[in-house]
């Protein structure tokens, strides 16, 4: 696989050079392999956007003892479809007195920050976009621009409930980002790397990894009250139940109730993005990425990038089970969940961390 | 020109206009969006220079938390322009002063060649495998620690007055504990009372 993916980028790279000249040809050939990167990540992204979709109204719909969409293709497999074709033809509908350019905008940043994010993630032993060092930084830094689309919605639907619900989505993002963020200090901290590719690896390592037990050495069991904190504020990060209250649809509405058609799909579609993007990095940071559970012939047999899929599908079954199962969590709570238990906890977790890896006890060395 | 060259002036076109559009925009929330997009093109003319750990840094916090607390502010405030406008001559020797002497800074860094800057060596090419992250970190953790420590403390000093400042123990608010309503247990609030079926009586 990787011989046939090197044999390909020399036979390009030679075709470009041959084409444009040695400098302008690397640089033209660079430009055209991202982009076909870019494209093979985010096409199978958003078919798995728009799939989650079927699956949560599945789920759901069995947990409450229903069936669930199945008119639409066999077992309503093509209800995604079917759904994405009505809202391209809904009609956009701008408010009066709305800023225009702004409205338009807003989801467009929500969507492309879910998809931004994507570059660093490892799929495999060396499938990445981009392997930078400061790749968790990167993670952080793109993931906290998400909130300006929330806000700019909120501002330029030139509405007073879509900018309260505006405000109070972006005070909860807020919130929790602090938490999230102290939580992957604890995470790169044992890995000694902000390098994601490295924090898989390094979770490969340690007692339990040496006799066979992978499962055992990942940084779900060392660090499982991060976990905690990491899994929980990123529910509350993509507004999914039962933090829910930023669209809360049922009783308040939220920052995009003036969105209506494809606009809305948009924001739709970035928050299921951002809940698939949340499950990605607990797998990689706490559950071992694309490392096999067990070190024997039959697991090992099996592709990474299966193992780090069959992951991300149980967290995001956790997503979906949550949404079914808990009441909606009222404004005042969330905010002393956010700033009163988690961000203190993380912080003594964070100390206490720190004083192990000083320890002759430490394991990970 | 190389390709790095082409970025550079691609950056840098993108980060002058939306710097002037930052003190030109009529809309306060559209100064504050430019604003945005200046420090996120100014991170990717760092990133030009190699400091990658810098630049995502500078969006994590300028972008990512500083300029969303800005909008908040900007956006609930009712801004009257005329008003605005009312201070301007009074404000302006202040404002001058300030911008001359950018000038002149900026006048003393670009035209180094005249006051003798050249003399400086390029720095030296790290190589590949060199992480800035780790060697700042390893400068801020050793020969600046006391520096770093400090600029935290002023910080947490500044963050505890802004507590205290706005802080006021009103006395009539009614609030929940969500603590206690956490905490409550069944046998708190429901008193089963067991009682005998009684006979109708005619």
């Amino acid at each position: 696989m990787m011989e046939l993916y090197a044999k390909i980028i020399a036979i390009g790279l030679g075709f470009a050079q041959g084409l444009f000249g040695p400098a302008l040809g690397a640089a033209l050939f660079t430009l055209v392999k991202t982009s076909v990167l870019i494209m093979l990540i985010v096409a199978p992204l958003l078919g798995a956007v728009a799939y989650l979709t079927l699956l949560e109204r599945k789920v759901i719909g069995y947990m409450q003892v229903r069936i669930g969409p199945n008119r639409v293709g066999p077992l309503g497999l093509l209800q995604p479809i079917a759904d994405g074709i009505k809202l391209v033809f809904k009609e956009i509908i701008i408010p009066s007195g709305a800023d225009k350019f702004l409205f338009v905008l807003a989801p467009v940043i929500t969507l492309t920050v879910a998809m931004a994010a994507w570059a660093v993630v490892p799929f495999n032993k060396g499938v990445v976009l981009a392997n930078i060092d400061a790749g968790l930084l990167y993670v952080m830094a793109i993931t906290s621009m998400g909130v300006y689309g929330i806000i700019v919605a909120g501002w330029a639907s030139n509405s007073k409930y879509a900018f309260l619900g505006a405000m109070r989505a972006a005070a909860q993002i807020v919130a929790y980002e602090i938490a999230m963020g102290f939580a992957l200090v604890c995470v790169l901290m044992v890995s000694h790397s902000l390098n994601l590719s490295d924090i898989v690896n390094g979770q490969a390592k340690g007692h339990f990894a040496d006799i066979g037990l992978n499962f055992l050495s990942w940084n779900w069991l060392p660090l499982a009250p991060m976990l905690l904190v990491y899994f929980i504020s990123g529910v509350a990060e993509t507004q999914r139940a039962p933090f829910d209250l930023a669209e809360g649809e049922s009783e308040i509405v939220g920052f995009h109730v003036e969105y209506s058609g494809m606009l809305f799909g948009v924001f739709s579609m970035g928050e299921y993005a951002n809940m698939i993007l949340v499950a990605t990095l607990t797998t990689i940071m706490f559950f071992g990425g694309w490392a096999a559970p067990l070190d024997s012939a039959i697991f090992n047999a099996i592709p990474g990038f299966i193992w780090l899929f069959a992951k991300v599908l149980c967290v995001l079954f956790l997503f979906l089970w949550f949404r079914a199962t808990f009441p909606r969590y009222r404004y005042d709570q969330i905010m002393r969940l956010g700033w009163k238990v988690f961000i203190p906890l993380t912080i003594v977790w964070l100390v206490l961390i720190a004083a192990w890896m000083q320890t002759p006890f430490s394991i990970w060395r | 020109m190389n390709i790095e060259g082409v970025l550079f002036y691609f950056f840098a076109a993108i980060l002058l206009l939306s710097a002037l559009r930052v003190i030109t925009a009529r809309n306060p929330v559209h100064a504050a969006l430019f604003l945005v997009l200046a420090f996120s093109t100014a991170s990717a003319i760092w990133m030009l220079l190699r400091a990658e750990f810098l630049a995502i840094v500078l969006v994590l916090v300028y972008v990512g938390a500083v300029m969303v607390l800005f909008l908040f502010v900007v956006m609930m405030l009712d801004i009257n322009l005329d008003r605005l406008r009312e201070g301007f001559w009074s404000y302006l020797p202040l404002g001058a002063t300030v911008g001359l002497l950018m000038v002149v800074e900026m006048v003393l860094v670009l035209g180094g060649k005249y006051f003798g800057l050249e003399h400086l060596p390029n720095p030296a090419d790290p190589g590949a495998g060199y992480s800035n992250t780790k060697e700042l970190g390893r400068l801020l953790y050793t020969d600046y620690v006391y520096a770093f420590e400090l600029a935290a403390v002023i910080l947490l000093v500044a963050i505890v007055a802004a507590i205290a400042l706005t802080l006021r123990g009103r006395k009539d608010s009614k609030h929940q504990d969500p603590a206690k309503q956490v905490m409550v247990k069944r046998a708190d609030r429901v008193r089963l009372v067991s009682m005998p079926s009684e006979k109708k009586e005619n």
